[in-house]
């Protein structure tokens, strides 16, 4: 029959190595008058239905995100005002605040950058530009990749027997830096090692013909040209940690901290650890004031996220207009 | 390397390097001076700073959970079916928390993987550059936001939700965790799912074009199989990153760890066992402490596992274009 070997052969070159042998659905068998019927009216309203229900599931996740912040806007709003913000927690609804907690935020957020973001692009300089093909190299991608997947709580475990015991720096800021710094690390190597692998070789090869030394050519060529890129996978990255949880909770951060810390070493509390405290209250007021503090943890995310965006995509033009 | 040519005549001793030397010099003074490779061994050593962390993970879990196998015997340990650490006759059964886990894991599949997989179909095949436009970002902004977020979801919105809908639905349950779980990992599922769409050749889809299939008919059969593997990696890391899911099932599934498969039970998973533990003030070297690092390891082992996985499927379906 028509076109039946080639369906069969293409269908064959589809499926590639397991050779399912793949039988054409389209039915072309002759109708009562001999002439084909090739059911395009119906096969098109199939197609049509099946459009339909891959938009309704798409659209469910963007539905799924405009409920939720609907939800915490509503609830949080009434408890979100100047005092909310320079209030420390207290067991009374009516005068706890996030001023610790937001401080607690801020500070870790930038020791954890100060952390991982040059062990995190030094990692990746040493990948895409130093080393060789081989074992040694296999080992160290397959390792990142995994250690991207390993559960934000079993960091956390590490945390708490790495820093708070081993080196006895207890519930402290910088142990819940380094954490959640070996938790973003992976992130921050693959997304450094994207952006060193979009700069064309021929700035490098250029520069080496000038007579630069490997490092000049990294410096003041390569790293420049990517930075971008890099600062646009470090928002990402920090932005994931500044939501993290759970790792802060197994390093012991769910405390009652009425106080600003001043150094590295203070103990302190973090805004999701303290919506956490509030969420899991029976009382109703709490669940407010946990709606109010994600207001605010969201409002950071999002600008986060949409500085890293734009600048994603103001660099992606003016290199197509270059 | 350049040679010399019409040179004026030069005294002999020196001619007879002149070939060789300046390069050689470049080469030691410049290219593995000193600094270039003290540059090069620091770079080095972050670069290895990521296998000493996960020999660190494995070496502390290991470690830590010695003491705790020699006073819960491995027999007890998987064969028993109840964990009651907390009371005074205590049991160590890990299908308890490992049944909560997946059931946990199983209601989040089910969301998760048909919704991203059609969001990664319709993003990639049958969305106008300006809805992808929109899309995307709104899916990124979905995975961005913290689970303790969603553990707030659920516990104050989707699980009153499905009070209204399942009578007798207690306030902690594993329905509302599992589906919450299941939302966050959408985005994944999506993202991943349409990078191995994207990477199917054009020619396959144009060849079922000419042969006269349907937009529907070239998707279904010709786009989405040849995506396959890439699909499936996709699956698997979603599923390993629900089974690592804390904050969620903390907050909303329950802390009463049991052996069933009923949806609507209060339930416990690995994860949230860690944190009920530690959030708590249970003394170091009690058996209940050290009882963290065994659930910590079995946890991070299905996860590996699964991950290691996914990847030599990702390896195999890059090989194939």
């Amino acid at each position: 029959m028509f076109g039946e070997d080639v369906v069969r052969t293409y269908a064959l070159a589809t499926t590639r190595s397991n050779a399912r042998t793949v039988t054409p659905r389209i039915s072309m068998e002759p109708s009562a008058n001999g002439s084909f019927q090739t059911h395009r009216s119906r096969r098109k309203r199939i197609g049509i239905l099946l459009a339909g229900v891959l938009f309704l599931a798409t659209i469910f996740g963007v539905v799924v995100l405009v409920t939720l912040l609907v939800d915490v806007v509503a609830s949080g709003m009434p408890w979100l005002d100047g005092r909310f913000l320079d209030s420390f927690p207290s067991r009374n609804p009516g005068e706890a605040g996030i001023k610790s907690a937001l401080f607690g935020s801020l500070w870790l957020m930038g020791l954890t950058a100060l952390i991982s973001v040059p062990l995190g692009v030094a990692s990746a300089v040493y990948l895409e530009e130093y080393a060789k093909d081989g074992w040694f190299l296999r080992l160290i991608q397959i390792n990142i990749a995994n250690l991207a997947g390993v559960p934000s709580v079993v960091y956390g475990i590490l945390g708490l027997a790495l820093f708070v015991r081993f080196a006895a720096l207890g519930q402290s800021l910088l142990a819940g830096a380094l954490t959640l710094s070996l938790l973003i690390l992976p992130i921050i190597i693959i997304s450094t090692q994207e952006a060193l692998r979009s700069i064309p070789s021929g700035i490098r090869e250029n520069a080496y013909a000038l007579g630069a030394t490997r490092w000049q050519v990294i410096w003041s060529h390569v790293l420049p040209m990517a930075a971008p890129g890099i600062f646009t996978g470090v928002i990402l990255a920090l932005s994931r940690a500044i939501g993290e949880t759970a790792p802060l909770i197994l390093i012991g951060a769910l405390t009652f901290v009425p106080f600003l810390p001043r150094g590295a070493l203070d103990q302190f509390t973090a805004l999701p650890i303290q919506i956490f405290n509030w969420t899991a209250r029976p009382q109703s007021e709490f669940e407010g004031l946990a709606a109010a503090a994600i207001v605010v943890l969201m409002i950071l995310l999002f600008t986060m996220n949409l500085t890293a965006i734009l600048l994603r995509n103001y660099f992606e033009e003016r290199r197509a207009g270059s | 390397m350049s040679t010399p040519t019409s040179s004026p005549p030069a005294p002999a001793d020196d001619d007879t390097t002149a070939a060789e030397r300046p390069a050689q010099d470049l080469r030691q003074q410049v290219y593995d001076s000193p600094k270039e490779k003290f540059i090069e061994y620091v770079l080095g050593a972050c670069a290895l700073l990521s296998v000493l962390t996960t020999l660190g993970i494995a070496a502390v879990l290991v470690i830590e959970s010695i003491p705790f196998f020699q006073t819960v015997a491995l027999t007890e340990f998987f064969g028993d079916t109840q964990w009651t650490p907390q009371f005074s006759e205590k049991h160590f059964g890990i299908w308890a928390l490992l049944a909560g886990t997946l059931l946990v894991t199983v209601i989040s599949a089910v969301v998760a993987l048909p919704v991203g997989l059609a969001s990664a179909i319709f993003i990639s095949e049958y969305a106008s550059k300006w809805v992808r436009k929109v899309l995307k970002p709104s899916l990124e902004l979905l995975a961005g936001v913290p689970t303790v977020v969603y553990g707030y979801f659920a516990l104050t919105f989707v699980t009153p939700l499905l009070q209204a809908i399942v009578p007798g639905l207690g306030v902690y349950n594993a329905l509302s965790a599992g589906i919450v779980v299941g939302i966050m990992i959408i985005p994944m599922v999506a993202s991943l799912s349409e990078d191995a769409l994207q990477a199917v050749p054009d020619s396959l889809s144009q060849a079922a074009y000419a042969l006269g299939a349907t937009k529907y008919e070239t998707v279904v059969r010709v786009n989405v199989p040849a995506a396959f593997s890439g699909i499936m990696a996709s699956f698997i890391l979603a599923v390993s990153r629900a089974i690592g899911e804390t904050m969620i099932v903390t907050l909303a599934a329950g802390a009463t760890p049991k052996a069933t498969l009923d949806p609507t039970e209060s339930i416990q998973t690995m994860t949230a066992f860690i944190v009920q533990v530690s959030k708590g003030d249970t003394p170091q070297g009690t058996i209940v402490y050290q009882s963290i690092f065994a659930v910590g390891l079995v946890l991070f082992l299905i996860t590996l596992a699964l991950n290691i996985f996914a990847n030599r499927i990702t390896l195999h379906y890059q090989e194939e274009y």
